[in-house]
C-alpha cells in the first residue's frame, strides 16, 4: 500500500496494486458535514483527470468529486449506499468512493503529498 | 452534470454558492467577509465552535461541532437555541397602526387581540409575495419581525405607506433568539415562570433571566418553543443563561432549514417570492375573512381570481424514492415527461430519515400520491406528491 496523494479539490488517491483507490479528505468531509447520499460512477466508465465522476450530498449541498487521475472505473464502494456516514467517520479508510485502473500510474506522482496538502489547506483558511 | 454542484474546493470559501443556508434568503448575499454584518451573538458562536457562513449579508452559524443532523434531532427531542438576530425587528405605535399595516397585507391586523401574534404576507400590487412576517399586538404597539434579506425593502415599503403621525421604529439594537423543542418550556420555566401560561402564538412582555424581553410562543421548526427579543447588549449573557439550562444545545441555520422544511414551512426567496401568489403557495389561510370580503389589499384581484377559478400551480410536498435528495431549481416532470414544475426547497430530513422537497406543480399534478419525476443531474428521480408537513407539528395549544 502506497502513501496518499492529494488534489486541490480535496480528493485523495492511493495506489493499491493495479488499482487506484479514491476518496475525499478528512478536511473535505469536515467542511461538508453529515453526508446523506453519494452518486457513484458506472463501472467501466473511462474518466479523464479532473473529470467530475461522482457527487457527494451532505444535508446542506451537493458537491462534485473529480477523478484525480485518468483511468477506467473498476469498482465502487457499495457500502456507501447503505451507510454514507462512513465518509464522515473514515474518510481515508472504509469511506472510499471508487477504484480505477490508472491509464498512467505516474499521474498520481504529480499530485501533492500529505505535507504539501496540509500546507495547501492551511493557505486556504 | 447540470452545473449546480460545485467542487469541494468551493468549501474553502466558506461553502458553495448553492449551499442551502447561503442562498436561501434569495436576496443579495454578501460575497466577501468585509461586507458581512455580525449579530450580537457572534462572539458566542465562535466560542461555541460554530462554522460561520454568509447569509443575507450577515455572518451566521450554519452549524456547531455537533453537526446539522445532531442539532436537528436534538431540537426534536429536547431543546435547541437559534440565533435569529439577523431578522428585522420593528415597532409600529399610534392610532391607526393596524389599519396602516393592512394597506400592505391581506392579513387581519385590526382583529389581532392584545397578547396575540399572527403570521402574514406582504403582497405586491400584482398579487405576489413581497415578504412574510410575524406581527404581535403588545397592547400599546405592534411588534414586527421580517426576513433578514428583505428587511430594508420591507421597512422602506412600510414607511412609505404610513399616514402622517405614524412612525415605524426599527429595532437594530435588539437581538432575537429562538428556543425550540419539546423541552423548551421546561428549560425556560426557571428563568420566567409566567411563560408556562403562554399559548401557541401568544405574546408577552416579561423578564427572562433578569432581562426585559418580548416573548412569543412560536417558531420555525414545527415544535413547541419561544422566540425572544432582548436588548443587544444583554443578548450574550441571556443566551448563555438559556444554554446553561438542562437539555438546551445550540443549533445553526443548517438545522433551522431542515427543521422548517420537515415542518412544511416556507422560506422566503425559495418557496415564496414576488412571482408566487398566496393562493399558489397554499397560504390562503393567512388572508383575513374580512379582507376576503372587502378585497382591499395589494394584489386582491389576482387572489380573488385564483380563489374563484383555482390557481395554475400549487405548492406541494414531494417525497423522492430512495435516499437521493433533490435540491431547489430541480425540474419536475409528469409521468409522461412533460415539465410540470420546479423544486423550491429540497434536502434530507433527519427526523424523516429520507429526502424531502417542496415545489410548485400544475394543479392537475398537485394531488397527494401523484407520481412525478425529479430531474437530478439528467436522471429522473421518482417521487410522489406528499402531504405537508412531513413531520407533524407539536405546538402548545
Amino acid at each position: 500500500m502506497s502513501e496518499l496523494k492529494f488534489t486541490k479539490d480535496h480528493e485523495w488517491v492511493r495506489l493499491d496494486g493495479d488499482a487506484a483507490v479514491i476518496g475525499i479528505t478528512d478536511h473535505a468531509q469536515n467542511a461538508l458535514g453529515d453526508v446523506v447520499f453519494v452518486d457513484l460512477p458506472e463501472i467501466g466508465r473511462e474518466v479523464a483527470a479532473g473529470e467530475a465522476c461522482a457527487v457527494v450530498e451532505s444535508v446542506k449541498a451537493a458537491s462534485d468529486i473529480y477523478a484525480p487521475i485518468s483511468g477506467r472505473i473498476v469498482e465502487v464502494n457499495s457500502a456507501l449506499g447503505e451507510d454514507p456516514g462512513l465518509i464522515n467517520r473514515e474518510p481515508t479508510g472504509e469511506g472510499w468512493f471508487f477504484k480505477l485502473e490508472p491509464k498512467d500510474p505516474s499521474e498520481a506522482a504529480a499530485l501533492m503529498d500529505e505535507g504539501a496538502y496540509a500546507a495547501f489547506v492551511e493557505s486556504q483558511s | 452534470m447540470d452545473g449546480r454542484t460545485e467542487s469541494l474546493r468551493s468549501w474553502d470559501r466558506g461553502g458553495p454558492r448553492n449551499e442551502t443556508a447561503a442562498t436561501a434568503a434569495g436576496g443579495p448575499v454578501a460575497e466577501t467577509d468585509q461586507a458581512l454584518l455580525e449579530t450580537p451573538l457572534a462572539a458566542l458562536h465562535r466560542a461555541l465552535g460554530a462554522r460561520m457562513v454568509p447569509f443575507a449579508g450577515h455572518a451566521m452559524p450554519v452549524q456547531y461541532p455537533a453537526g446539522i443532523i445532531a442539532e436537528h434531532l436534538h431540537c426534536r427531542s429536547a431543546a435547541a437555541l437559534f440565533d435569529v438576530s439577523h431578522m428585522g425587528q420593528a415597532e409600529l405605535a399610534g392610532d391607526g397602526a393596524a389599519a396602516a399595516l393592512e394597506a400592505l397585507t391581506p392579513a387581519d391586523i385590526r382583529g389581532l387581540k392584545p397578547g396575540r401574534q399572527r403570521y402574514g404576507l406582504l403582497t405586491t400590487m400584482l398579487g405576489g409575495v413581497f415578504d412574510d412576517f410575524m406581527v404581535a399586538n403588545l397592547g400599546n404597539r405592534l411588534h414586527l419581525v421580517v426576513n433578514a434579506s428583505r428587511k430594508e425593502q420591507d421597512f422602506a415599503l412600510m414607511e412609505a405607506a404610513l399616514p402622517a403621525g405614524l412612525r415605524l421604529r426599527r429595532l437594530p439594537d435588539r437581538a432575537l433568539v429562538a428556543l425550540q423543542g419539546p423541552k423548551a418550556a421546561e428549560a425556560i420555566a426557571p428563568l420566567a415562570p409566567d411563560l408556562a401560561a403562554l399559548s401557541f402564538m401568544g405574546v408577552t412582555e416579561t423578564v427572562v433571566a433578569g432581562v426585559p424581553a418580548v416573548v412569543s410562543r412560536s417558531g420555525y421548526t414545527g415544535e413547541d418553543g419561544f422566540e425572544i427579543s432582548v436588548p443587544a447588549e444583554q443578548a450574550e449573557a441571556f443566551a448563555r443563561a438559556l444554554l446553561a439550562q438542562p437539555g438546551v444545545q445550540p443549533a445553526g441555520l443548517g438545522a433551522r432549514d431542515s427543521l422548517r422544511l420537515e415542518a412544511g414551512l416556507c422560506l422566503y426567496g425559495n418557496d415564496i417570492d414576488e412571482t408566487t401568489s398566496p393562493v399558489e403557495a397554499a397560504l390562503t389561510w393567512t388572508i383575513g375573512k374580512r379582507r376576503r370580503m372587502a378585497w382591499d389589499f395589494p394584489g386582491a384581484e389576482r387572489v380573488r381570481e385564483e380563489l374563484a377559478n383555482g390557481p395554475k400551480r400549487l405548492r406541494v410536498g414531494l417525497r423522492p424514492e430512495g435516499r437521493q435528495p433533490a435540491r431547489a431549481h430541480t425540474e419536475i416532470q409528469a409521468a409522461d415527461g412533460r415539465p410540470v414544475g420546479e423544486v423550491t426547497s429540497g434536502g434530507f430530513g433527519p427526523s424523516l430519515g429520507g429526502p424531502m422537497a417542496m415545489g410548485y406543480v400544475t394543479r392537475a399534478e398537485a394531488e397527494d400520491g401523484t407520481a412525478l419525476s425529479l430531474m437530478v443531474r439528467g436522471k429522473a428521480l421518482p417521487a410522489r406528491v406528499a402531504p405537508l408537513p412531513f413531520i407533524p407539528h407539536r405546538y402548545a395549544r
